[in-house]
């Protein structure tokens, strides 16, 4: 096992566990946080093809998904906020009002 | 845009000015607006007409292309022929007196604006009609003058009744209007035009089969009898008296009616080569002719026996159509309108001094009180009645011999429109003696009030008079025009437009005998009115009692009403009440509607469950989608 499948193994194993994170964790930052694992695991997988191939592309990503990624974080944090203050829990339990 | 193009714009210019911002302009301006703008549009006709007189030819203008398809091209155009310049001379200029007579006569009106608008309204319809080049755009005019009837009749909106009586127009109309559509459809399914000109071309060329020719001219007759109140679609005319009276003078006398006279002479080739449905017309026409004289002997309501007054006279025209006497249906057409406009205003006057009175009981002795008003509707009168020289004498003449010499028209056929020609001279010096004889009946509260009508009526009633009076001279006949070597410039005017009618043999030693002879029974007819009604009523009182059911049945107009309300609105009651809504909608409701709403509610209560307002499971769903995707992308790559 070379370098690079190392890397692409880790990253699917970051992925698949920031999923599994999202999806299973009941606390609202845990999952805020499992989803910024997914995005590093993407991340990683990028850098990882761009040294590969030995190209810029990969790399110059990167930076698009940070900046995607802060603007991202910033209005969760913010409804996140707002949840809380709305319902005094950061259990998602609690914020079920979208139901059929 | 040109001369032609504004003469039906202008009154839709009045009708958007008012219509819109009526209410908040003065009523000087108002009143100013509605007659101006359609004075104009009479001195640009008039001017299209001189062109027309000095030997020009027909008019044409295309505004636009209102639709085309593969081999068929529908142009929104004009057309100004003859014709057209007789109508158009009508509309625009009786239409005009009489907007000049409404601001007088609905000057304490609070509908003032809206009155003027819907008139304005109404003549943009009619000119409409009457230029249109095909027939879809006649068709156009055709329902506007519909609408604008309607609007017109039940204008004081507050009476149920006036309502019921525009709603009674209108539905009729429809029926008429059916006649109308199918007859299109069959034009465009033979001819494959709508346009008048290439529809007689095509129709003078080649025929399809006679049934064909006679279906066609029959549903055009349909629709013609529901526009110009002809048995048996007559019923919404006496209703239609209900709106104010100079909208009576204007749409349901002088011009909307004749509506049906003008398609029939429009559609001239068609009916040339259908001579079964023509004999149908003429026969129709005169039935309609007698029968409105006689339900005219019986009223009481003034308006009532000008309305059946002028059912009976269209019924005239109808007569010269079917009998191919165009010409002479379009000169009645155009005496008419000023004889019936001036006794309609006239009657109007009459009951603008009594305060809104209408029935002839309650007034007399009015010939004194007003005599301007008195002589104009006399005048008026025995126009109507054939008295020579006035205009009705040789219009009704014209008809009369077209009636005993056309090689469809027969002896009887004349006997029919004489008979109608002395109960005319009689139910209307009966209406004469009534209202302007004899002892007084107006009732104390209004005898104070009665006055002549102001200036801007009396001058529309003395034009108006003028022209009942000379109008005819016009139109001599034959045998006049030998005897004196005269000329008839209206039907050397008119010639272009109407192939020249057969005469037949008889000579014109007949045609000066049957003049005296009509000239007689209308003698007959206003002496016999002054036997039961001038000298005294007793004599009448004695007749109406002694004819009991007969009476009785003429006067309620033959029970047509009963019948209709009876059998078509009774049975369209019943089926729908009975049978639609109490069988078949139930059922229709419960397998239609009800089953299938509880089988999409089943549904969607089973995919509700899947919405648990778990973000998560949601996010789950979107997983396993995306999942699917890519597997089906990679299984299909």
């Amino acid at each position: 096992m070379d370098k690079y499948q190392f890397l692409t193994v880790l990253s699917a194993l970051l992925f698949t566990m920031g999923l599994a994170g999202v999806v299973v964790r009941r606390n609202l930052l845990v999952v805020m946080m499992c989803l910024e694992i997914m995005l590093n695991a993407v991340v990683l997988s990028f850098v990882t093809f761009a040294v590969r191939s030995q190209t810029l592309a990969g790399v110059a990503m990167t930076f698009f998904i940070y900046v995607a990624a802060s603007c991202e974080i910033a209005l969760a944090m913010a409804i996140v906020v707002l949840l809380l203050r709305h319902r005094c829990s950061l259990d998602l339990a609690a914020h079920q009002d979208l139901k059929g | 845009m040109n001369q032609m193009t504004l003469i039906p714009l202008l009154p839709l210019l009045g009708f958007l000015i008012n219509g819109l911002l009526g209410s908040r302009l003065p009523r000087r301006l108002v009143a100013l607006v509605a007659c101006g703008l359609p004075a104009v549009s009479f001195g640009l006709t008039l001017g299209l007409f001189l062109r027309l007189a000095e030997g020009g030819a027909p008019f044409t203008e295309t505004l636009f292309t209102w639709a085309a398809l593969p081999g068929f091209r529908l142009d929104a155009a004009f057309y100004f022929d003859q014709v057209t310049a007789v109508m158009c001379l009508v509309v625009t200029g009786v239409g005009t007196l009489i907007h000049v007579y409404s601001t007088a006569y609905m000057a304490h009106d609070r509908g003032f604006s809206r009155y003027f608008a819907y008139l304005n309204l109404f003549l943009f319809f009619m000119l409409l009609l009457v230029m249109g080049k095909n027939l879809l755009l006649l068709f156009a005019g055709w329902e506007g003058v519909g609408l604008a009837s309607y609007l017109l009749i039940g204008f004081w909106y507050e009476d149920p009744e006036k309502t019921t009586a525009g709603m009674k127009a209108f539905v009729v109309n429809r029926v008429g209007d059916t006649g109308f559509v199918l007859a299109a459809f069959l034009i465009w399914f033979f001819a494959g035009t709508l346009d008048f000109l290439e529809i007689n071309a095509f129709f003078n060329a080649n025929q399809p089969t006679p049934a064909v020719m006679n279906t066609i001219a029959l549903l055009i007759l349909i629709g013609a009898c529901g526009k110009s109140a002809q048995i048996p679609l007559h019923v919404w005319l006496p209703d239609a008296m209900a709106g104010p009276t100079p909208v009576s003078a204007l749409i349901h006398a002088a011009t909307m009616v004749t509506a049906g006279v003008y398609l029939l002479a429009r559609l001239n080739g068609v009916f040339l080569h259908a001579p079964e449905a023509m004999t149908i017309v003429a026969w129709g026409g005169a039935l309609t002719a007698f029968a409105g004289a006689t339900m005219g002997l019986t009223q009481f309501n003034i308006k009532k026996v000008l309305a059946y007054s002028t059912m009976s006279q269209i019924g005239y025209m109808f007569m010269a159509c079917g009998l191919g006497a165009y010409p002479a249906a379009v000169f009645h057409l155009y005496t008419h309108a000023f004889f019936k406009a001036c006794l309609f205003l006239g009657a109007g006057a009459v009951i603008h001094a009594l305060h809104g009175e209408e029935d002839m009981r309650r007034m007399g002795a009015l010939a004194g009180r007003i005599p301007f008003t008195f002589s104009t509707f006399l005048l008026a009168s025995l126009a109507l009645c054939g008295v020579p020289p006035l205009s009705g004498f040789f219009s009704k003449d014209e008809i009369l011999w077209s009636a005993w010499s056309a090689p469809n028209g027969s002896p009887a056929l004349w006997l029919v429109g004489s008979v109608t020609a002395g109960m005319t001279a009689f139910y209307m010096f009966r209406a004469i003696f009534l209202a302007f004889f004899g002892p007084s009946n107006v009732p104390l509260l209004k005898q104070q009030g009665i006055h002549e009508p102001p200036a801007s009526m009396s001058v529309v009633l003395v034009v108006l008079a003028i022209f009942s009076a000379g109008a005819g001279l016009l139109g001599m006949p034959g045998v006049l025009r030998e005897q004196f070597g005269l000329s008839a410039p209206f039907f050397s005017f008119l010639s272009p437009v109407f192939a020249p009618g057969a005469t037949g043999e008889a000579g014109h030693g007949t045609e000066l005998v049957l003049m005296l002879i009509s000239v007689v029974v209308t003698g007959a007819g206003i002496l016999l009115a002054w036997v039961f009604y001038g000298r005294g009523r007793s004599l009448a009182d004695r007749v109406r009692r002694g004819a009991g059911p007969v009476h009785e049945l003429v006067s309620r107009g033959y029970y047509f009403d009963r019948l209709y309300e009876g059998v078509l609105v009774r049975g369209v009651d019943r089926l729908s009440e009975e049978v639609l809504a109490k069988r078949v909608e139930s059922a229709l409701h419960e397998g239609t509607l009800v089953k299938p709403s509880e089988g999409v509610r089943a549904t969607t209560r089973l995919f509700a469950r899947l919405q648990t307002g778990n973000v998560q499971a949601y996010l789950l769903y979107a997983l396993m989608g995306l999942a699917l995707i890519l597997w089906w992308g990679v299984a299909h790559a």
